[in-house]
């Protein structure tokens, strides 16, 4: 198993009872709740986190991009990986997770800035493509209509522009270039990286797990019987294009918290991680799903099935017994691990150990504890050679 | 009642509903989609009414070609043409008004005067309109209608997603409007009526207003008690400036 940290990096410091006058935490809630004073603070410490999970031995450390909310307050990543990027020891991966490429308004300048990242870096960014949540279609006022299109013609062109001598005209619909001609030229070859961070679309899966392209899934977020079933769609589509897809193109993003024993570690997390769900990720559906974010027919069953994915407070027991958040002593993370890994096939896990409002000094430990009990542990296992048996229990 | 029939516009399967003797009145239904409302019927009464479902809408097929607005216009224009329709009364309604607006712009030679209800297409800075893609489905019925609510369609679910899809291609950004249909409106030398619901949220009457000052000629009437969809919110008071305005002679 290989072990990456992830941080979202939400403003922490949000009056809990915004929601009694504001719909949600993005797009519309005022930023008059934001304190640069406190923000600032925030920040830095989020940084030192990122920088202390370097020093504590994961892989690598994860990014990722939202705009104009509570819940995730890096807008830019690529300003966080070059903050960081000079600042960890030179054998720890940054992974970039994503960049929204839809809701940016030019692809050529994430090619560029992924490039320079991969020159200084010496080759050890992870890069990210996503189409970023449906509330960025708000913040941002792109056309989700458009959004399928936009990613798949972005990627195209970065991709090109990373692999392709320059200069060449790039003919799309969305994007036109006379002349991509990337100054620098990526660091890795053929080129960085690319992993695709998902909730788990169908037509998603089936684009990483592409022969020609073979991208690291990244699973977000999601109950664990889907997280099985996710990864073996990215196992089927694999083999009916003709081959055995590996454990290391298959990653898990989870939350975890670990304390001394079971007890501990649900009385530390509990308040935090309530928060996440029930405060940070609140959002209607109107701002969650835009026309066209998703297919007709994905709107309907949701509209159907009348779920608010963000509505209705969730436990943190709810939410340990659903698999989207792991929480124990040491063994029992990592027997919980060890069992996701053996049916779900994947052997990149994106520990998001930090959640919601989990102070600091909780925040340390968590750390600490997953490094030195859970991490060694579960370091050289690996998922089963029959793994569509596994899954399928 | 109308009657339905299909005709296919540029590759596009289209449907259209007819009713009525005498001249042509083309209908262009609002973002919520077409139909029958009781204002076509009455309409029917005085003028041949043809209302097609817009590309992306209804009954009709989503074409390729559908990226944006002028994709409508130039459509409305081929429809004429198709039906080989002259003299027309061109009436639209919110997004069917910009549509018809765009239209009218590229080539009002088969068109005898326009009607615009509560027309999308045009920004007045710092009105602060209600957003229609951030509204909950109650305040979108807060918004569409003034008088007793009432269900914008009896479309099924698919259809319903089909023509918020459509709407949002067309309309999501710029937010309602196209920056470069203001500042033509100028040329539009046709007899031109802009009607605004007074409780419109979603395009003030002073979106209204200021369509019609760009426009030589044209009159505004705002009105009272009506709100964004003003064919079924007030479709008497609708009807009434309607005939009032087809009984005009024109130039």
């Amino acid at each position: 198993m290989r072990f990456f940290f992830f941080h979202l990096m939400p403003y922490a410091a949000l009056d809990p009872d915004y929601d009694q006058t504001h719909k949600s935490a993005w797009v519309t809630l005022p930023n008059s709740y934001y304190d640069p004073e406190i923000g600032a603070d925030l920040y830095n410490r989020y940084l030192d986190e990122l920088e202390y999970a370097a020093e504590l031995g994961f892989e690598g450390i994860g990014v990722n991009e939202h705009h104009q909310n509570a819940y995730g307050l890096m807008p830019c990543p690529n300003v966080f990986a070059g903050m960081l990027a000079r600042r960890i020891p030179k054998t720890t991966k940054i992974a970039i997770l994503g960049r929204a490429l839809p809701v940016l308004s030019n692809p050529l300048s994430v090619a560029e800035e992924f490039a320079v990242l991969d020159n200084v870096t010496r080759g050890r960014i992870i890069t990210g493509f996503v189409r970023g949540i449906g509330a960025e279609y708000h913040s941002l006022a792109v056309n989700p209509t458009e959004s399928h299109a936009r990613f798949h013609e972005a990627h195209d062109l970065i991709v090109q522009s990373w692999t392709r001598d320059g200069p060449f005209a790039f003919e799309g619909k969305y994007y036109n270039f006379p002349y991509v001609n990337l100054w620098p030229r990526v660091y890795q070859k053929p080129h960085p990286p690319i992993w695709i961070p998902s909730q788990g679309s169908s037509e998603t899966i089936a684009f990483a797990a592409h022969p020609d392209r073979r991208y690291v899934y990244l699973q977000t977020a999601t109950p664990a019987v889907l997280l099985f079933r996710y990864m073996q769609a990215y196992r089927d589509e694999a083999l009916r294009m003709g081959y055995q897809a590996s454990p290391d193109q298959l990653g898990w993003s989870v939350k975890i918290h670990v304390g001394e024993t079971d007890e501990i570690a649900r009385r530390e997390a509990k308040p935090h991680v309530e928060a996440f769900a029930n405060k940070f990720l609140r959002m209607p559906p109107e701002m969650l799903l835009p026309p066209g974010y998703t297919s007709i027919a994905s709107m309907k069953r949701i509209q159907e099935a009348k779920k608010t994915i963000t509505g209705g407070a969730r436990t943190m027991e709810q939410m340990i017994e659903q698999g989207t958040f792991i929480c124990g002593s040491p063994q029992t993370v990592i027997d919980q691990l060890a069992d996701y890994q053996r049916r779900g096939g994947f052997n990149i896990v994106m520990a998001g150990l930090h959640y919601g409002t989990l102070p600091a000094e909780l925040t340390r430990k968590n750390m600490e504890l997953f490094a030195r009990e859970v991490m060694p542990a579960l370091r050289d296992a690996t998922a089963p050679a029959n793994i569509a048996a596994a899954a399928a229990e | 009642m109308s009657d339905t029939t299909e005709i296919t516009i540029a590759g596009c399967r289209t449907v259209l509903r007819q009713a009525g003797n005498g001249p042509p009145l083309l209908f262009l239904h609002a973002e919520h989609g077409g139909g029958w409302p009781p204002l076509l019927q009455s309409l029917a009464q005085r003028c041949t009414v043809i209302a097609p479902d817009l590309p992306g809408f209804g009954g009709s097929e989503t074409p390729d070609w559908l990226d944006n607005i002028h994709d409508l216009a130039l459509f409305t224009l081929e429809l004429l043409e198709a039906l080989d329709l002259r003299n027309v009364t061109l009436v639209g309604s919110a997004l069917g008004g910009w549509v018809a607006a765009e239209a009218a712009l590229r080539d009002r030679s088969r068109l005898a005067r326009l009607a615009l209800l509560n027309p999308m297409g045009i920004q007045v800075k710092g009105l602060n309109a209600a957003d229609p893609f951030l509204a909950t489905p109650e305040e979108t019925v807060a918004a569409n209608f003034h008088n007793a609510p009432q269900p914008t369609d009896e479309a099924d679910l698919d259809t319903q997603l089909k023509n918020r899809h459509a709407f949002a291609r067309m309309a999501w950004a710029p937010r309602l409007h196209d920056p470069h249909l203001l500042k033509w409106l100028h040329r539009l030398r046709l007899p031109t009526l802009i009607l605004s619901g007074a409780a419109d949220r979603v395009v003030p009457p002073a979106n209204g207003a200021a369509f019609a000052a760009a426009i030589p000629g044209a009159r505004h009437l705002v009105l009272p008690a009506c709100a964004h969809l003003a064919e079924l919110d007030a479709p008497e008071a609708v009807l009434a400036a309607l005939q009032t305005f087809i009984a005009e002679p024109t130039p």
